[in-house]
């Protein structure tokens, strides 16, 4: 297939997973509203530490309300609370329909998440960043570059938490329980993004943990990005490590999915 | 309303009902369970970083912390259990189905909560009794009956306090079928809340959240008590035994609410 | 004195209406326009109009679903929406496409829970579901799952489920759409011994002529919200629905044939269709007639559709 038309199969994959979300205006708002509500509680329990300290890492009390609303923004970007469209595909057999389609499931949902994203980010994720920057004088990235590195690790982060989410998808072609499998694997995503907590606030030997997992390369990355506390070679170094955990987890999605769909083939679903 | 006098036994037969049906996949419920256990572990992890950080929190110490943090729970996952498919009434609502519960002789929000129990959840319960647990062992509490009573009334007085903000802002979805996550954030939102001493929080955001979805009154009363603890607020003492009341008081507003949202499906058709 | 009764009500609904992009209105929209009728308990109505003429508007607002705007409704001596829950027990319901049976438990629990539910004592209950499985033949798929039934079966276990409890009226919607003509037949055969054994007041709304036919003593059509005929099946028949088409493949393609008492009103290549008058010309007769003029292959006779009988019951009305 030609790049042109390639690229504008990707786009148009794209204006679907946005225009799915754009429907449901009022869903949107009572989504901001409870991210909002949600965004002052955390930001009130996390300064209470800075009472007692002066930082923690590399976040003082400025920078941890920055970090509580900017995840309330982005947890919705990256998908937080999970995705199961692919695996409900593969139990109810309609992924036989997309096998036959010009572009591959995988592209497919690459395309269709960043659709998706680009949907959260304006409509979902806008807005308690707003509200954390008017009322509670949230920080901007410093500098032009900063911005830039965020742009590119946010996009890092929506590829890297869609390899994962696909992962577990892909689950459902040899398990019949695939909502016990992702409700693990969010449990677990939840703690070691840095979304529940940051992950600077961890003892030493379960930051090291999470450190080892993909789980950062989602939300503290792009968080540590915006608020400057990675610059110069750790940024680099950052958003590598988001380049290779992307790398692995699309590499291990296509894997399975190739394993998966030919055990669908061989047994006939 | 006619003769309730037999809604604890239908309410019995129903829920067996579902959990008769829901015993027939045996392996996936057993991955659900656990996996709900997990998910009421994620706060308390955030609660042991935050600790790992600082040696109290607003005045309160780790273990006294998670009393606060066991009963509200503990409660929330008995809510959550008895109510938590409420969140899947907006559907019955936009589909139409809330219909076929308007002609029947019993009352639509019965109905709801014995249609689609499920016993899952029951995982989650697990999680607020370990923390409850691990409290108390490191807790040097002076047992005497009035703590006992305290105690063991703190439980189904926070159900009720629970249960009541969640069935009042679910009802958002009588209006507004698509906004019902907003309900979320007085639901979870309130247990979220409850998880923490209410003293760190912003006055306003206390005053909200804490006194009108009066999620003071699950544990952080209760807990002053059992702690024979002075309030950081140095709010009135006799506040410490009010839960019962409020909880009742709760249910009373959300039963109220809840047949307004009826009213209104009523005269708009759904 | 009549078991329903019905006067001067009136249901308005407040639709939004995308006005431009952005903005909406607000339009209140009148379902059902000052409606007044009553029912004589123990008899069967068919009640017919197009989808969107006020049906299921006035069957929500007999069941307690919905409040009326206006107008005063009595259903077995109550107020519905004021006396729902007591109502409830009265009344029997069946929506055609809502599923109430317990998706995924056998059909017979289902049953049980549902005489707690409406409090019907043990014998009674096992005497009427006894009377039930005789009837609707339920005995082979009476510990099978709800949701493993065919249509026809799932059909017969909503009618059971709708009836169980005695009531004084049931509220049918389209109860034989989809279902085979042996399935049909059962189900009508069924409500005629309910409404002839026990008294049973039925109203339904159908699309199927059929049905009104077999069952009913009595119609009552709306359109737009209004009610504009109401009487019985056999004038409603004369007056309007008495023309039928015989559709018929003839061998070979023929120019449109000529025959007495019927015209030929549509032609496609081999196929013809030919309307004539029921009272008059029996459809052997006209088939005899084809016959005798071109080599037929295929016949069949084409009822005339609710829809188009109330179409030129409209026509008739003054604007």
């Amino acid at each position: 297939m030609p790049l042109a038309e390639s690229l504008s199969l990707d786009l148009a994959m794209a204006r679907v997973g946005f225009g799915r979300y754009a429907a449901y205006p009022i869903a949107s708002a009572a989504g901001i509203f409870t991210n909002v509500v949600f965004g002052l509680m955390r930001g009130s329990i996390l300064l209470a530490l800075f009472a007692q300290r002066e930082r923690i890492g590399a976040y003082d009390a400025s920078a941890t309300l920055t970090y509580v609303w900017l995840t309330q923004g982005l947890l919705n970007v990256v998908a937080m609370w999970g995705w199961q469209d692919l695996a409900i595909r593969v139990r109810t057999g309609d992924i036989a329909t997309d096998l036959i389609r010009p572009i591959h499931p995988l592209r497919a949902a690459l395309a269709a998440d960043y659709g998706r994203a680009a949907y959260q980010l304006l409509v979902r994720a806008v807005p308690p960043i707003l509200v954390g920057i008017v009322i509670f004088r949230t920080s901007l990235p410093p500098s032009p570059v900063a911005w830039l590195a965020f742009a590119v690790s946010l996009t890092l982060a929506i590829a890297v938490s869609l390899g994962f989410r696909f992962v577990y998808n892909v689950a459902a072609f040899w398990t019949t329980d695939h909502r016990g499998a992702m409700i693990l694997a969010l449990v677990v995503m939840s703690v070691f993004s840095g979304f529940t907590i940051p992950i600077q606030f961890f003892p030493p030997w379960l930051a090291a943990i999470a450190s080892a997992t993909p789980f950062p390369s989602m939300i503290q990355t792009p968080v540590d990005v915006w608020i400057g506390a990675l610059s110069g070679s750790s940024l680099v170094g950052a958003l590598v490590a988001q380049l290779a955990w992307a790398a692995a987890l699309l590499g291990l999605s296509y894997g399975l999915f190739a394993r998966g769909t030919r055990r669908l083939v061989i047994q006939g679903g | 309303m006619g003769d309730v006098r037999d809604l604890p036994e239908l309410y019995v037969r129903l829920v067996a009902a579902r959990i008769r049906a829901q015993l027939q996949y045996r392996a996936s419920f057993a991955m659900e369970t656990f996996g709900t256990l997990l998910v009421s572990f994620i706060d308390f992890v955030a609660i042991l970083v935050i600790f790992a950080n600082v040696p109290q929190l607003g005045s309160w110490s780790m273990p006294e912390v998670a009393l606060l943090y066991g009963i509200s729970g503990l409660a929330f996952a008995i809510t959550d259990l008895i109510l938590g498919h409420l969140d899947d009434f907006p559907r019955l609502v936009r589909d139409g189905n809330f219909d076929l519960l308007l002609v029947r002789p019993r009352g639509t929000l019965f109905q709801i909560l014995t249609g689609d129990f499920q016993l899952r959840r029951l995982g989650k319960a697990t999680g607020g009794l370990i923390v409850l647990a691990y409290a108390f062992s490191q807790l040097n509490v002076a047992w005497d009956p009035g703590r006992v009573i305290v105690l063991v009334l703190a439980i189904p007085a926070a159900t009720a306090i629970f249960a009541s903000v969640w069935i009042a802002t679910i009802c958002v979805a009588f209006w507004a079928v698509e906004g019902r996550e907003a309900s979320n954030a007085f639901s979870y939102g309130g247990q979220f809340l409850a998880q923490f001493p209410i003293n760190i929080y912003d006055t306003w955001l206390r005053r909200f959240l804490a006194y009108l979805f009066p999620v003071a009154f699950v544990a952080y009363f209760p807990a002053l008590y059992i702690l024979a603890k002075p309030d950081p607020l140095g709010l009135p003492d006799w506040l410490r035994f009010m839960s019962p009341l409020v909880a009742a008081l709760a249910l009373v507003v959300a039963g109220r609410v809840w047949a307004i949202g009826v009213r209104h499906y009523q005269s708009a058709g759904g | 004195m009549p078991i329903i009764e019905v006067e001067h009500v009136e249901k308005e609904f407040t639709v939004r209406r995308p006005l431009g992009r952005l903005r909406r209105e607000r339009v209140r929209v009148r379902a059902v326009v000052d409606l007044t009728f009553a029912i004589e308990r123990a008899s069967i109505v068919g009640y017919i109009g197009p989808n969107g003429a006020g049906k299921s508007t006035t069957v929500k607002m007999l069941t307690g679903i919905l409040v009326p705007t206006r107008g005063r409704i009595s259903v077995a001596g109550l107020v519905p929406t004021r006396q729902r829950m007591r109502l409830a027990g009265k009344i029997g319901v069946m929506f055609g496409q809502r599923v109430q049976l317990w998706w995924d438990l056998p059909l017979v629990e289902s049953f049980d829970l549902l005489r707690h539910v409406y409090r019907v004592p043990a014998d009674r209950h096992r005497e009427n579901l006894l009377r039930f499985r005789d009837l609707l033949e339920l005995d082979p798929f009476l510990n099978t799952p709800v949701r493993q039934l065919s249509l026809g079966q799932r059909i017969r276990g909503e009618l059971t489920a709708a009836m169980l409890h005695d009531p004084e009226i049931v509220f049918l919607d389209e109860p034989t759409i989809g279902l085979d003509v042996i399935a049909k037949q059962r189900v009508r055969e069924f409500l005629l011994q309910a409404n002839r054994d026990r008294g049973v007041t039925v109203l339904l709304t159908t699309h199927d002529l059929a049905d009104i036919e077999r069952l009913c003593s009595r119609v009552l059509i709306l359109d737009r919200g209004r009610l504009i005929y109401d009487g019985d099946v056999p004038s409603l028949k004369s007056r309007f629905g008495k023309e039928r088409v015989l559709v018929v493949d003839l061998e070979e393609t023929a120019p449109p044939l000529r025959l007495a008492g019927a015209r030929v009103v549509r032609v496609e290549g081999p196929r013809q269709w030919i309307a004539f008058d029921g009272d008059r010309t029996s459809a052997a007769e006209l088939t005899g007639a084809v016959a005798a003029q071109a080599p037929l292959r295929d016949l069949t006779v084409e009822e005339p559709e609710i829809e188009d009988v109330v179409r030129r019951i409209y026509e008739e009305q003054p604007e």
